[in-house]
């Protein structure tokens, strides 16, 4: 019996080894936002080539970016682009490929007006500087004829983690605002000059849910998903838009004139008619020369994939895709990668 | 019988006689665990003196920046690089002391409750559900937090405190569920269950005979613990609770959830605040500057510190009560 075993334990030991030696394992690290698309991505790639492993983890773009500064990671994800000054302390050229984008909306509880909340940039600004303190605040009435707006304080609810959404947001508010970007301005984690700190998305969710009149700030799909009532913005264009991902893909095609040719521009408050102002690219960072070859190879054959195939998998999972002028764009990118 | 016993004597004899041989081999093992254990004592020690010079050496941006601003102010702004970790501070004594207060008589009287007054069928209920207690994770107590205690705050009781108190300056302002309230709650509810159980064994290590002395003096139920059970478990009590409080202040996640992380120094109990461990969870994943995360470093060291403080306290505490008790310690 006891031989039998040992026998059995021998031959799942060879038979394991022997596999590892046919895969590649590709290591990741970085930002929480697109982790459940990387990690589909993954699982299905896994059936066309399963000689590529992936393991990614999650542990937000600031440890992304650290690690594959530090080479411990073969990529890199990140929800905000790197700084000159950050590029120059990575020790070969690193480049960015966006994946996705993703979309912030502004949602609220208000009893009795479960949707069609309309709201000006300009006074999203003012409610997150405390300068709008009343939901009957004459400039929110004003765009909404019809509605009922009470006589209540708005209890701001923002996102005490530091994040890409937050990032997203005060860059919003930073280009809408000029008294925000000069007493506040934009990042992941910001001096919030009103308001209750949330942590994660669940948290802004579970306070706006449970608090009546209040208003924050989640990630679309977290909103999507949680059937949760969202406002309308006033785009740069002057237009009425709702999010949702075609009008955040309408962003990145809005902006495909002046993009630039390593993908580090904001997204937020493009001119065009249809695109939403709240909007973002989530990037891969990898180096341009792969220390490992067979490895680079691996990468590259995986991005091509994620790049085509797997862009079809983003909006079921409320992601908005890259539009096809940026996938272009960015087909040619990867084919640098050595 | 009598045959069994010769042979026992005879086994030890044996074994009396291998131990004689054995003693040059055995005087080696003794040595050789002496070592080993002493390495292990002192690996922990070791660790403990890495994780403190990586931190101060981690947290040397910070402090030659800020030196003892980082006490004194209350500004935190990432864009800027400011840093001044004074509301993190107070926040972090605040509720833990707080949450010490509401939980160490409920925990007390719950293990009284268990060993002295409740037949032993239902205490042995009671204190197996209260450990079950302990071993709920903080985030579920987080959620819980969040979702069913802070709107139960927001609706009934913080409105009736500002009816009643609102004058006063714990009671102040709008109420908003998430607030220091709130995390001293989920704190006191979350370390009860330690002070319990370990005043619970420590109540149950009063001797018999001191509780049938004092019966038979003539002292009533309550006199009896009064003067024969607390006295003698008294230092234990206090280790529980000082076990309790360590707990409060490194308690990370369910307070993160339900405190408002505000980094502002309020006297008011329904205003948001922060805490050291809740805003390192918070914000360290996403710090991207070196400053950001030096100064989120020297958050945790100071957390370090705050907790050292608090333990060498808790010793000189229980040492002068210990003193001072007419029982035993324990």
């Amino acid at each position: 019996m006891l031989r039998k075993l040992s026998l059995l334990v021998a031959a799942c030991l060879l038979t394991s080894a022997a596999l590892a030696s046919a895969e590649t394992l590709i290591n990741g690290a970085g930002a929480t936002f697109p982790y459940p698309l990387y990690s589909k991505w993954f699982s299905e790639y896994a059936k066309i080539d399963p000689t590529s492993k992936f393991n990614y983890q999650s542990i937000g773009s600031g440890g992304g970016i650290k690690q594959i500064t530090a080479q411990t990671v073969d990529f890199g994800a990140s929800d905000k682009f790197l700084s000159d000054e950050e590029l120059k302390a990575a020790p070969g050229k690193l480049l960015h490929i966006p994946t996705v984008m993703g979309a912030v909306v502004v949602t609220y509880n208000l009893p009795g007006i479960p949707k069609g909340l309309k709201l000006s940039s300009e006074d999203v600004a003012n409610i997150f500087l405390g300068k709008i303190t009343k939901w009957n605040d004459k400039r929110i009435v004003d765009d909404n004829p019809g509605i009922n707006l009470p006589d209540k304080a708005i209890i701001v609810v923002h996102r005490s983690d530091g994040s890409g959404t937050t990032s997203i947001f005060t860059d919003y508010l930073n280009g809408v605002n000029a008294e925000w970007a000069q007493k506040v301005g934009k990042g992941a984690s910001v001096k919030w000059p009103v308001g209750l700190g949330g942590k994660g998305n669940e948290g802004v969710a579970g306070q706006i849910k449970t608090t009546q009149y209040s208003l924050g700030y989640l990630e679309l799909a977290y909103a999507f998903e949680n059937k949760l009532p969202y406002a309308t913005l006033k785009n740069k264009a002057g237009s009425w838009v709702e999010p949702s991902i075609q009008s955040t893909s309408a962003a990145a095609a809005a902006a495909i004139k002046h993009m630039p040719a390593d993908y580090r521009i904001s997204l937020v408050n493009q001119p065009a008619k249809e695109a939403y102002p709240i909007v973002g690219f989530t990037w891969l960072l990898v180096y341009q020369d792969q220390k490992d070859k067979a490895k680079g190879k691996k990468l590259v054959e995986f991005l091509s994939w994620s790049l085509h195939k797997g862009q079809k998998m983003a909006a079921p999972m409320l992601y908005a895709p890259l539009p096809e002028s940026v996938v272009k764009m960015v087909d040619n990118t990867i084919k640098s990668i050595k | 019988m009598l045959q069994q016993s010769s042979l026992t004597m005879k086994n030890v004899a044996i074994a009396g006689e291998e131990i004689e041989s054995q003693k040059s081999r055995g005087s080696n093992a003794d040595r050789i665990f002496r070592i080993v254990t002493a390495s292990f004592a002192g690996a922990v020690l070791v660790i403990l003196l890495i994780m403190v010079y990586e931190m101060v050496m981690q947290s040397v941006p910070s402090i030659t920046k800020f030196h003892w601003d980082f006490l004194t102010k209350s500004s935190w702004d990432a864009v800027q690089g400011e840093f001044g970790a004074l509301p993190f501070l107070y926040g972090s004594v605040v509720s833990s002391a707080l949450a010490i207060l509401v939980a160490t008589p409920l925990s007390v009287g719950t293990a009284l409750f268990i060993t002295e007054i409740a037949p032993k069928s239902v205490g042995n209920i009671t204190a197996s559900l209260i450990e079950l207690l302990a071993a709920i994770p903080s985030v579920i107590y987080g959620l819980w937090g969040v979702l069913v205690m802070a709107p139960w705050l927001q609706k009934t009781v913080q409105p009736w405190l500002v009816d009643h108190f609102g004058s006063t300056p714990f009671f102040s302002g709008a109420p908003y569920g998430v607030s220091m309230m709130a995390g001293v709650l989920i704190l006191a509810i979350m370390i009860v269950p330690i002070i319990t159980s370990i005043s619970r064994e420590v109540l149950l290590a009063v001797p018999q005979s001191q509780r049938e002395a004092a019966i038979a003096l003539g002292a009533t139920k309550w006199e009896m613990i009064r003067m024969a059970v607390l006295p003698y478990g008294r230092s234990g009590v206090f280790g529980g609770v000082i076990l309790g409080l360590g707990r409060a202040i490194g308690e990370t996640m369910a307070v993160t959830m339900v405190i408002g992380n505000t980094p502002q120094i309020s006297l008011s109990l329904l205003a948001p605040a922060y805490t050291m461990p809740s805003v390192i969870a918070n914000e360290f994943a996403e710090a991207t500057s070196n400053l950001h995360s030096s100064a989120l470093m020297e958050v945790g060291l100071l957390l370090l510190i705050v907790t050292l403080i608090i333990n060498v306290f808790a010793r000189l505490l229980i040492w002068k009560v210990t003193k001072g008790a007419k029982g035993g310690g324990v």
